[in-house]
């Protein structure tokens, strides 16, 4: 039997389509995931992301232990509650997880990873954590919910006590409180403000029918979806996985070389791939003829070489299809597309798609 | 479960097609088509006065999920398409057996239509597709 969340129920109550989803029954939508979207763009929505894990790293060298096993540097986090996203790599300098750090104090970090990977993470942290001293929790007793949208704080709100009211209140983005053994954080994968909230599994039926309640709708992952490939925020297994690093997955951004004596698995490989020339890169593609690109399809550039689309999809907001891909590097601004045996003409863009509900590029 | 109106004929590959008054046929696809597809973004739609074989390929609808071809149930010639849907995709989603309709088929032979399956031999069809 697939796993559950602890929403299960509420979800079969709201109406939901239910699908697997790395191994867990999750709904894909409440009705219709096209108007999940626009609801998440306009107002405010609701969604269960209680199949993903947090895992509380905790200990004299947590720091110094994260600072060794992701590429990005916790130290960056300066002040306890703020966050950082970034990649956990192998030494071949392969993304393990995308996730993010999460500084609630001197020795203690929280990780948020994915579902698909929370087992196979947990395994190689668990393994590098061994001469560290650093103790691992996977925090089983807590679902994860994220509300999003321009309306989705102030909606919020409404139903947090007075003491977590004035603790989110002055929340920056990326920054975090916590609260009587919650954690809310300013974070989200829609590309609109909003709400990360860790909170008890035995409040979390309750509090997701509060939040009903104070009008946010339920969306699925269906939505989920298209609202990150909007944001051009990356999918893990789908835009990047083991076998690519995050020069070739449009996230360098997220490498900290600095400072230069760090240590951390998958350096070395890094800057090997930078000495030689990185060879593939993930672009954004745009078509504007009607058809939708999907996963897999081949992209093709006369002249200089093929590709491939890792996530595509039809973009609620903008009416028509867009995607990411990875592409070889030398690649232009035009390439084609092979949609069910046609080659159609696309844009290359640089990601975000859309930002503050409006089309970004020219 | 999803809607199987007892009147009209279908087909095992989920399109449904009624007789109407004028001998004319509509084709649209099932209410259980449309939950399988998702939310409907594109339709391809034959040409009027296409003249087409039964089981042959009519024509494309993309959802946000997946592309899907819509086959032609019985023989003849395309008298309509629904324009409509050019701008209302979403109409097949809403409203597959009423305003979703796709086209209408001028048949070579009525009689044809007794090929199809009913809506008891549909229902089965499905449930058995759930396991």
């Amino acid at each position: 039997m697939a796993n559950r969340t602890p929403l299960y129920e509420q979800h079969l109550k709201a109406g939901a389509k239910m699908v697997d989803f790395a191994g867990w029954d999750m709904p894909i939508h409440y009705g219709s995931q096209i108007e999940e979207h626009h609801k998440v763009r306009q107002d405010a929505g609701i969604f269960d992301v209680s199949h993903m894990a947090a895992v509380d790293v905790k200990g004299e060298q947590a720091q110094a232990f994260l600072r060794y096993v992701l590429a990005n540097d916790v130290a960056k986090l300066q002040q306890p509650g703020k966050a950082l996203y970034g990649c956990m790599l192998n030494e071949q300098g392969g993304i393990i997880d995308d996730l993010i750090t999460y500084y609630v104090a001197p020795d203690y970090y929280r990780l948020v990873v994915n579902a698909g990977t929370r087992e196979k993470d947990v395994a190689w942290l668990s393994k590098q954590a061994q001469g560290f001293k650093v103790a691992l929790t996977v925090r089983t007793d807590l679902a994860i919910i994220a509300v999003q949208g321009p309306q989705a704080r102030a909606k919020a709100v409404q139903v947090f006590t007075a003491k977590q009211q004035e603790a989110v209140a002055a929340l920056k983005p990326f920054h975090f409180a916590e609260c009587d053994g919650w954690l809310i954080a300013r974070t989200g994968y829609t590309g609109e403000d909003g709400l990360e909230i860790m909170l008890p599994v035995s409040k979390v039926a309750d509090y997701w029918q509060k939040f009903l309640a104070a009008g946010i709708s339920p969306c699925g992952l269906g939505a989920r979806d298209t609202l990150r490939l909007e944001a051009g925020l990356n999918l893990y297994g789908s835009d990047m996985d083991e076998n690519t690093t995050p020069l070739e997955s449009n996230l360098a951004w997220t490498i900290a070389f600095e400072p230069a004596s760090r240590e951390f698995i998958g350096r070395t490989a890094l800057e090997k791939q930078l000495q030689q020339g990185v060879k593939r890169v993930l672009v954004g593609l745009v078509l504007t003829e009607r058809g939708v690109m999907r996963g897999h399809q081949k992209v093709v550039a006369a002249g200089v070489g093929e590709g491939e689309i890792t996530s595509g999809t039809f973009s609620p907001t903008l009416g028509y299809a867009i995607a990411l891909a990875r592409v070889p590097a030398n690649m232009g601004a035009q390439c084609q597309v092979e949609i069910r045996d046609k080659l159609l003409p696309v844009r290359v863009v640089k990601p975000p798609f859309v930002r503050n509900g409006k089309k970004v590029f020219e | 479960m999803s809607n199987i109106p007892s009147e009209l004929k279908y087909t095992a590959s989920h399109e449904w097609a009624r007789l109407d008054e004028d001998g004319t046929v509509t084709v649209g696809i099932t209410d259980h088509a449309q939950g399988l597809l998702g939310d409907v973004v594109f339709i391809e739609l034959p040409e009027v006065e296409a003249e087409i074989e039964a089981g042959a390929e009519a024509g494309v609808i993309e959802s946000v999920k997946a592309a899907s071809d819509i086959y032609v149930p019985i023989s003849g010639t395309i008298i309509a398409v629904n324009e409509d849907l050019v701008e209302k995709p979403e109409l097949v989603n809403s409203d597959p057996y009423g305003e979703g309709w796709m086209f209408r088929v001028q048949p070579l032979d009525e009689e044809d239509l007794n090929e199809l399956l009913d809506a008891d031999g549909y229902a089965e069809q499905v449930a058995s597709e759930e396991h």
